[in-house]
């Protein structure tokens, strides 16, 4: 889930029409004493961490003076939580509290339908009083029947006169938890103060990962729940998916503190969730620490594999690379394998690598990797359905120890006659095929137009030269690495699919 | 006989002129599944596989008759469109099979299916199998590796199959059939937190089916899906032997970020919750998916064979 934080969540509710404390977010304990001056009075300080139990952990003070405002700042921003530094703490105005009220919607699975929690004499211990709190149905399409509010805001010990700006308050925090698609929404307490006014007092809410694009005015920079703030390399994944729609591409990194215990850091290539942790279960029972987590499924496209590997190579001290998904897959594997081999020669993998691409065409996908092997420093090794996780991941123990269990730095090689000005090329989505007419023989030519699915034909001169417009290629990236593959196959290096990645390579 | 799909269904593909409806089209076809027509917007009149194509499911029903599933390959956001164009052109069954729908467009799926005594299948799912009967999705791949890796029905020795993880639905179908054991039908229920046809459902739908003589679920930590099977089995609704793998003990617990999850879920979700439930209701829960074939052919040793 997206998450926004409380200072985004209100400045998003006062937007709605919703009152707010006054006060904002600063990242300086100076701004932390303009903001209390402003205020004038006592304020209430908070850390804008995504944690349950911010003020158990002293996230969130009260502050007399600016000055005290000040103090507090600087210790409030050298505090972390999880792996979240503070980055932000809201200053706001200390309020006079009346009634506490619990508002939040979220998404009842069962149901298939949002469902609205409210309790008018909410706040802290929530979770105890479960029984109490009223559930009403929302509409996905409609909202919440604000007659249903009204019984509930009727039957509660508030200030009647409050209850027509309640009820209209609640209805609004429903709405723009609909219109934004959060999948939670929770302004927990609502708040009645001493002046007769109605406040949201805090404010979570999270939107829906899949829904994100569309609400562009938010800023979400990465629509994924991580704990940690995304890295660099997370963040270049993350870009990859958003411009590639053909299967999944997903890449987390995992905390490492306790790789120095292990036999090693080690890359992990998964294919669907349910089989990536059955997986990762099996390589961790061989005492391994797990560097990242990735998962491409769904039928990806040879690039989409190909970038993923080449991210996870990325990483500094890897002793080997792991592959491993469900074991019987649908899609066709050697899709994947050539992807897989593709950055591996690329690279010239100098660690091990065991693959399990159980599934259609699971032979070919073996064939691949087997020679990709061979033209590698490192042992590839390709395993099929019948091959256990458990099996491969004692397999890989061995090539790691065998290989002495060091990580070793890669380089990219990329064949002299990509940019010359001899050879042919034409661009594709996201990079360039170069084929080197000079040295395209009769037996480079073979494998190039036989596995072109009808792309490239040869020209007078007996040269591959492309069949369809630039436009009909564009997208065709898994046939033209497989020509790259099984050129280097035939021993006839000339055709070169660059991919080059933003962030990884200098040259893109 | 089978669960939601057998050859006597009437199949159309929305998206078939796409690069993934066109391929599944063919596979589907393979599989022996009666695809009667397709739809894309602007591209009537052209056919694929001999299938004849048009813009609007309304105009594919009434070219063609009745039409008993709809199969989704649309991208992801344009598949509440799809799904509510078969649905108010009176499909009773469709089958969502892409990733990344958001999920308010999910829950508004599901209130227009309400509407209209429609289900769905998805979103995010694999699809559904059923041996020598036909495919909705992608599952199996080739025909000829869904016939080599999955049994059919076995008089006796029958199990109907319910994943939440699509992958594993088709690992769970091979490993069984290496074993001896008969499959009904496959069904990924889909990956996403609101589905059209959660577990319960489909056990239900095996309850029923007379073919089917015991049921194995591949579950996952999270939601309430295991724990609402538990409960119909309890009540006396599902009564057919369950037996059951849930994925991800090892998975660290979330860190929860709004209190409602806690209340909606209670202790729902975890997995020593998951397994307790479905235990105490009776059913076999092994700890290592690999026990999974073994478990579901002793269970199944231990029936009456029907008739006796």
């Amino acid at each position: 889930m997206a998450r926004l934080h409380e200072f985004q969540g209100k400045a998003l509710l006062a937007e709605h029409g919703i009152n707010v404390p006054r006060g904002r977010a600063v990242r300086s304990a100076e701004q932390a004493r303009t903001v209390a001056e402003e205020i004038g009075g006592p304020v209430v300080m908070k850390v804008q961490a995504w944690t349950t139990s911010r003020k158990a952990q002293g996230g969130v003070v009260f502050a007399k003076t600016p000055e005290e405002a000040a103090g507090h700042g600087e210790k409030l921003l050298s505090m972390t939580f999880g792996s979240f530094p503070v980055a932000e703490v809201l200053v706001e105005e200390m309020l006079d509290i009346t009634h506490e009220l619990f508002v939040s919607m979220s998404i009842d699975d069962a149901a298939q339908a949002p469902l609205l929690l409210l309790d008018c004499a909410g706040g802290s211990g929530i979770e105890d009083r479960a029984a109490t709190v009223t559930r009403l149905p929302v509409s996905a399409t409609d909202g919440v029947d604000a007659d249903e509010v009204r019984r509930t805001v009727e039957a509660s010990q508030i200030d009647k006169s409050l209850h027509d700006e309640l009820v209209d308050v609640i209805c609004r925090i429903v709405d723009l938890g609909r219109t934004l698609e959060a999948r939670s929404m929770e302004v927990n307490p609502l708040v009645t103060t001493g002046d007769g006014r109605i406040v949201a007092a805090d404010c979570r809410m999270a939107i829906d990962d899949y829904a994100v694009f569309r609400h562009p005015e938010l800023g979400i920079e990465i629509a994924r729940e991580l704990d940690h703030p995304a890295t660099d390399l997370e963040r270049l994944a993350y870009k990859m998916e958003e411009n590639d729609h053909r299967g999944t591409f997903y890449f987390a990194q995992l905390p490492t503190a306790g790789a120095g215990d292990s036999r090693g850091l080690i890359g992990f290539h998964g294919a669907g969730g349910g089989g990536s942790m059955m997986s990762m279960d099996a390589v961790t029972n061989e005492g391994f620490a797990i560097a990242n987590f990735c998962d491409t499924s769904g039928n990806p496209s040879v690039a989409k594999v190909y970038r993923a590997a080449r991210v996870i190579l990325s990483q500094p001290g890897l002793v080997g690379y792991f592959g491993s998904g469900s074991g019987v897959a649908s899609q066709e594997q050697y899709h994947s394998a050539y992807g897989l081999a593709k950055a591996f020669i690329e690279m010239q993998l100098a660690i091990p690598a065991v693959i399990r691409l159980g599934g259609n065409s699971e032979d070919r996908a073996v064939a691949i990797l087997d020679a990709a092997s061979r033209m590698v420093p490192a042992t590839i090794e390709g395993y099929r359905k019948d091959d256990t996780p458990a099996f491969c991941a004692q397999r890989f123990r061995t090539l790691v120890e065998e290989s002495g269990g060091r990580p070793d730095g890669m380089t990219r090689h990329v064949p002299e006659f990509v940019n010359s000005n001899t050879a042919y090329s034409f661009p594709i989505t996201g990079g360039t095929v170069w084929i080197d007419h000079d040295r395209c023989d009769r037996d480079a030519a073979g494998p190039i137009i036989e596995h072109s699915a009808d792309l490239l034909e040869l020209n007078d001169a007996g040269k591959p030269v492309l069949a369809a417009s630039e436009e009909d290629v564009a997208n065709k990236d898994s046939e033209l690495i497989a020509c790259e593959i099984e050129c280097l196959r035939a021993g006839k290096p000339v055709i070169f699919v660059d991919l080059a990645i933003p962030g990884l390579d200098d040259s893109a | 006989m089978s669960i939601i799909i057998d050859r006597s269904k009437r199949v159309l593909v929305q998206g078939i002129t796409g690069r993934e409806g066109r391929a599944r089209t063919t596979l589907m076809l393979g599989a022996g599944t009666n695809v009667v027509a397709g739809c894309t917007p602007g591209k009537a009149g052209q056919e694929v596989e001999g299938i004849p194509v048009f813009d609007t499911v309304k105009d594919a029903v009434e070219a063609v008759g009745q039409v008993d599933v709809s199969v989704v390959f649309v991208p992801a956001r344009l598949v509440k469109g799809a799904a509510i164009e078969a649905i108010e052109a009176g499909i009773k069954l469709v089958v969502l099979v892409p990733d990344r729908v958001p999920v308010w467009d999910a829950m508004t799926i599901a209130a227009k299916a309400k509407e209209h005594g429609a289900r769905f299948v998805g979103p995010n799912t694999l699809g559904i199998i059923s041996p020598g009967q036909g495919v909705l999705g992608m599952i199996g791949g080739k025909a000829s590796s869904a016939k080599e890796w999955f049994n059919g029905p076995t008089p006796g020795r029958t199990v109907g199959v319910i994943s939440r993880s699509g992958g594993m639905t088709s690992s769970c179908g091979y490993y069984l059939s290496r074993k001896g054991i008969g499959l009904s039908t496959l069904v990924h229920v889909g990956g996403d937190s609101v589905i059209g046809l959660p577990i319960p459902d489909i056990a239900l739908m095996f309850e029923e089916d007379d073919q089917t003589d015991a049921i194995v679920i591949f579950g996952e930590i999270g939601g309430s899906q295991e724990e609402r099977l538990a409960d119909l089995m309890n009540q006396g609704r599902v009564t057919k032997p369950v037996i059951a793998y849930i994925g991800g003990k090892a998975a660290k617990e979330g860190t929860r970020f709004s209190h409602a999850g806690a209340i909606i879920e209670g202790n729902r979700g975890t997995h020593a919750g998951k397994v307790k439930a479905l235990r105490e209701a009776g059913a076999t829960v092994v700890e290592a998916f690999g026990d999974l074939p073994d478990a579901a052919l002793n269970v199944l040793s231990k029936l009456q064979p029907a008739g006796a």
